[in-house]
């Protein structure tokens, strides 16, 4: 998939883009982040590499939210960190309109991140807590001073609070005051405050109890519609990912497994992985879990300093054979769906992809 | 108390001299927690019972004193600044809180073991997994080294970690955070104990990892007979395992229900409201419904209901009068066992 | 969080924190409360922290302006009163109240005057090291890599001579040893340990998404360095710096007495003890008092240390 980036009209035609959606506003390609593992005090040598991020590719469109799920250590938060640019990526492109974000340094970099902010997961690391409210809103208006003069700023502040649904007059008070979700009220805020076009989520409500991840969730709807934002929203919670995507891709080790639209990918699955992960979501209905599809996967997810050879599931897939083992399996729509009329013809990474309802199934 | 050489057979049902009641009963628990800043009332009143081979689902969110309640009857509690300035909780009719330290000691471990969120906080770091397994053994039945050794991989065996023999002498960090909760699962089954108590114990596993445990936490349940208390604050996991649910707020049970009824038919708002919140995976939804407000101050509980600031049906009368547990029936009177809400409107809510 | 001086009452497992943290300020209807007011609230509490600032206020006042206590001369021996040594409970505040020493100087007056040697030894040495070891500690943990490797093993270098007896060897190198040359004895031996406290609470606040997030938003270094990390690494730098004053005046103290320190005519408690061991047994009271001033003061530090520690770490609340 390397050589897409190169040729826009490949990309196209490859991707099968719907043309309706417009132009992507981010496109990723074959990005890479490896972690080079070292030994030695103070002459280090490298003696190998973990594979965070191995080659993902992908596009956002404006105005969408691209879910992006996957269990601990399959890289999906990596992958924030290097659209955040907070990480340098090893290989692989990120366009921001035709430009390559991953290069860039200094002002251009600055400029950019006018444009690309971020939502982080813990809503109690991260906020300074030795600043108020105030101040860590108003600190984007002191790095980015153009975008707010400085007698407007309070002014400005206030009305974020308010945009978020927290009462403006709290601006003076320090983040341990406040509750977990409003905390992470104030951390959109922040997000908000440079009025970007994206914002990338890292399982912004994966900390959050309950009743207050609702209300959450339901801000950032009211939020993109508003202000016409397109969200990259990273999570485990599969249920959350649904009820607010457009898209979906599915990360395993490093790698995406599968990408669609959420009801290709949740109502007509072709990867076993993301088989495997639908059937294993606990659902809280307990007359549904009867008629429901159950795999329940053995072992663990292997080291991604060591992935296996071939499909990277391979170890813990049912229907692996041989060529699995010495055949990586490229994220393209296989071959049996290909140019036919279902939803199950969407990108999968699998040698075998079949169609699986484990949701619904009775 | 059976002796750990019965694992090979089937064990015999518990046998039990002379108490006829629930495994474990709590009383009109209170707990509270004396700050700077004021009294925390952790713990509010609250009543549940376990039988033998039961589970018991506790469900609540953080702060709702479902975890306090597990550690007062862990005996657990850090005591200052944690107080408990009344109630029972009587194991086979016994009340532990009157019990002597010792006694304590003896049942703890012995006869009510627990799982924790975290396992590798939970198992040290030092010692090999083997060892610390074995430790149970050597402690409270004086085994050899060898013998606790070969102890430690029957149970890694039965907890299905593979390759147990090989695996007895690693350490904790090279384990997986699945096995590690294998691992700590088998502690706890050690001694055979009566009742386990498991504080969130797939919260920090992933999805696909989080099934194999729970799983397996049934299975064995059932094979022991044993009663389980599982805290959780995901309504997903409690309806995959439990028999009852008791749902908690602000340090009160506001509802208590068998587990399909529950999510049939919930018979408290705040029951109800956390159901509308969560997300379909099965089917793509408009807004969620979200429960207003924030989740209660212990310092100060509202008067009333406790729920009340954020309920969508509040009157006056739930401001000034705290509800209590009482039995909940079908429209025309007839019984619906196990049954219990803490809402002066629950005939509205389940009913209506 | 920055909780780096704090490791042995670190809950050692999930066992022992509740799940509802009692401590969990939720929402107040008062005003603002950043996490130093609070820890000020907490101290202005404490009984050790007002009974340490009231000795330490004390000691400074002494050091500052020594005549206001008393009006004799520590140097002016009259030998007519060679080693008499009753307290004269009658006459708190009079050259005489506690005795004299062998060459007849009163024993109040020389202990007063060499309040402000011990004490400006401490502050001295204990300002230079953090501002020294701070610096190190921040450049060393923040940028990492080849620079953290190098001042970490220099570090390393210093850290593992002893202190006393390297500062010994240090004073070896000057004829004339005034107050400053031990500290800078003191402070050359002394600013490792600032160093390690700093380093180490910089490697976890860099990695804390607040930081990340001002960089996302295009923070520069000075700005994340000035506003994020140093505010949020200050509070076990405060605490390891406060508890080692105490450790400073004593190694002074020490050293003096072992002769490689200040020395006559400089008064200093160091001195004094040094002299009043040789006429233990005939006038304990010279090496009494100078002995209970060093204590009073090195513990009275030390407790400030603790009570500060405990109002800036929410944790033992």
């Amino acid at each position: 998939m390397a050589d897409l980036s190169k040729n826009d009209e490949a990309v196209a035609a490859a991707l099968d883009v719907p043309v309706q959606r417009g132009e992507p506003i981010l496109q990723v390609r074959n990005l890479q982040k490896h972690f080079p593992l070292t030994q030695g005090i103070l002459f280090k040598k490298q003696v190998g590499a973990v594979k965070a991020v191995d080659g993902v590719s992908f596009d956002l469109y404006q105005g969408e939210t691209l879910g992006i799920v996957g269990e601990s250590g399959c890289g999906k938060s990596t992958v924030a960190k290097l659209l955040m640019n907070l990480e340098r990526a090893t290989a692989g492109e990120v366009f921001y309109k035709g430009q390559d974000i991953t290069k860039l340094s200094g002002r251009a970099l600055k400029a950019v991140r006018r444009n690309i902010q971020m939502v982080f997961q813990d809503p109690y690391t991260s906020l300074n807590p030795r600043m108020t409210v105030g101040d860590i809103i108003g600190e984007t208006f002191d790095i980015h001073p153009e975008v707010a003069p400085k007698g407007d700023r309070r002014r400005k502040v206030q009305e974020l609070l308010d945009v978020v649904g927290l009462n403006p007059e709290y601006i003076n008070r320090y983040p341990h005051q406040f509750s977990g979700g409003q905390r992470q009220r104030i951390g959109i805020a922040r997000g908000l405050a440079l009025n970007p076009e994206i914002i990338i989520c890292d399982e912004p409500v994966s900390a959050l109890d309950v009743s207050v991840q609702a209300q959450v969730i339901n801000l950032m709807e009211k939020l993109q519609d508003e202000f016409n934002l397109s969200y990259i929203f990273i999570a485990h919670d599969l249920s959350i990912v649904r009820h607010i995507s457009d898209r979906v891709g599915v990360m395993y080790l490093g790698k995406l497994a599968e990408i669609g639209t959420d009801e290709e990918i949740y109502e007509h699955p072709t990867h076993p992985y993301t088989q495997a992960l639908l059937s294993a979501v606990p659902v809280p209905d307990p007359t549904a879990r009867a008629n429901r599809d159950r795999i329940i996967l053995t072992g663990d997810v292997p080291s991604p300093a060591n992935p296996p050879s071939g499909c990277r599931f391979r170890t813990r897939c049912w229907k692996a054979q041989d060529k699995c083992s010495t055949e990586q399996p490229v994220l393209a729509i296989p071959e049996r769906f290909r140019g036919q009329d279902t939803l199950a013809a969407h990108e999968s990474a699998c040698h075998f992809a079949e169609e699986r309802d484990v949701v619904h199934a009775g | 108390m059976s002796t750990i050489d019965k694992t090979a057979t089937v064990p015999a049902p518990r046998e039990n001299s002379d108490h006829n009641g629930p495994l474990l009963e709590v009383k009109d628990l209170h707990v509270e927690f004396h700050t700077r800043d004021g009294v925390a009332k952790a713990v509010n009143g609250v009543n549940y019972s376990v039988d033998a081979g039961e589970t018991l689902a506790v469900l609540g969110e953080s702060g709702s004193g479902k975890s306090v309640t597990a550690q007062a009857i862990m005996g657990i509690l850090d005591m200052p600044p944690g107080k408990i300035p009344q109630g029972e909780i009587l194991f086979r009719g016994e009340d532990m809180l009157k019990m002597s330290d010792e006694e304590r000691r003896k049942i703890r471990g012995r006869k009510i073991a627990m799982i924790f969120q975290d396992a590798l906080s939970s198992l040290n770091p030092v010692l090999s997994v083997g060892y610390q397994l074995g430790e149970m053994f050597r402690v409270h039945h004086g085994m050899s080294k060898k013998d606790a050794k070969v102890k430690a991989i029957e149970l890694m065996d039965k907890v299905k970690i593979p390759a147990a023999k090989a695996r007895v002498s690693d350490y904790p960090h090279q384990f997986s955070g699945g096995m590690r909760q294998r691992i700590m699962i088998a502690m706890a089954l050690a001694l055979e104990p009566d009742l386990i108590i498991a504080d969130e114990p797939t919260t920090a596993l992933d999805v696909t990892v989080q099934a194999q445990v729970m799983d397996l936490l049934a299975e064995l349940q059932r094979e022991y007979n044993m009663g389980l208390i599982l805290i959780t604050h995901d309504l997903g996991v409690v309806a995959d395992v439990a028999d009852k649910i008791a749902v908690m707020y602000a340090g009160r049970i506001v509802e208590q229900a068998p587990v399909h009824e529950l999510y049939a038919r919930p018979a408290h708002p705040y029951t109800r409201g956390l159901l509308d919140s969560i997300p379909r995976l099965d089917q793509k939804g408009q807004e969620l419904y979200a429960i207003k407000g924030l989740p209660p101050n212990l310092l100060k509980v509202p008067s009333g209901c406790a729920f009340n600031p954020r309920c969508p049906k509040a009157t006056d009368l739930c401001r000034t009068e705290i509800p209590a547990l009482v039995p909940v029936t079908e429209q025309d009177g007839a019984d619906l066992p196990g049954r219990k809400s803490a809402c002066h409107f629950w005939k509205e809510t389940i009913h209506g | 969080m920055p909780d780096v001086t704090k490791t042995a009452t670190a809950a050692p497992d999930a066992v022992a924190t509740p799940s509802v943290d009692p401590s969990a300020p939720v929402e107040k209807p008062e005003k603002a409360r950043s996490l130093w007011g609070d820890a000020w609230a907490d101290l202005r509490r404490n009984p050790y922290f007002i009974v340490s600032t009231v000795l330490i206020a004390l000691l400074l006042l002494i050091s500052a302006w020594p005549t206001l206590f008393t009006s004799a001369s520590p140097t002016a021996g009259d030998l007519v009163n060679h080693f008499l040594g009753k307290p004269e409970l009658s006459k708190v505040g009079s050259p005489e109240w506690l005795g004299y020493d062998q060459q007849g100087r009163s024993v109040y007056a020389r202990l007063i005057h060499g309040t402000s040697a011990s004490v400006t030894v401490g502050i001295a040495v204990t300002a230079i090291v953090t501002v020294v070891g701070g610096i190190m500690g921040m450049i060393s943990g923040y940028f990492g890599g080849m620079i953290d490797a190098v001042l970490s093993r220099i570090t390393d270098v210093f850290f593992g001579i002893p202190f006393l007896l390297g500062a010994m060897v240090v004073l070896q190198a000057f004829v004339e040893r005034t107050v400053w040359v031990v500290v800078f004895a003191l402070a050359f031996l002394g600013w490792t340990q600032i160093t390690r406290v700093m380093r180490g609470a910089v490697i976890t606040i860099k990695q804390a998404d607040y930081v990340h997030a001002a960089k996302a938003l295009g923070a520069g270094t000075t700005r994340i360095l000035f506003r994020h990390i140093l505010p949020n690494a200050m509070a076990p730098v405060i605490v390891v710096a406060t508890i080692a004053l105490g450790g400073y005046i004593s190694a002074e103290a020490t050293l003096s007495y072992l002769g490689l320190g200040l020395a006559a005519p400089t008064v200093s408690w160091g001195v004094d003890i040094s002299a009043g061991v040789a006429q233990i047994r005939v006038a304990p009271h010279v090496l009494l008092w100078p002995s209970i001033m060093l204590s009073i003061t090195v513990l009275a530090f030390i407790m400030l240390g603790e009570a500060v520690r405990n109002a800036l770490d929410p944790k033992l609340r």
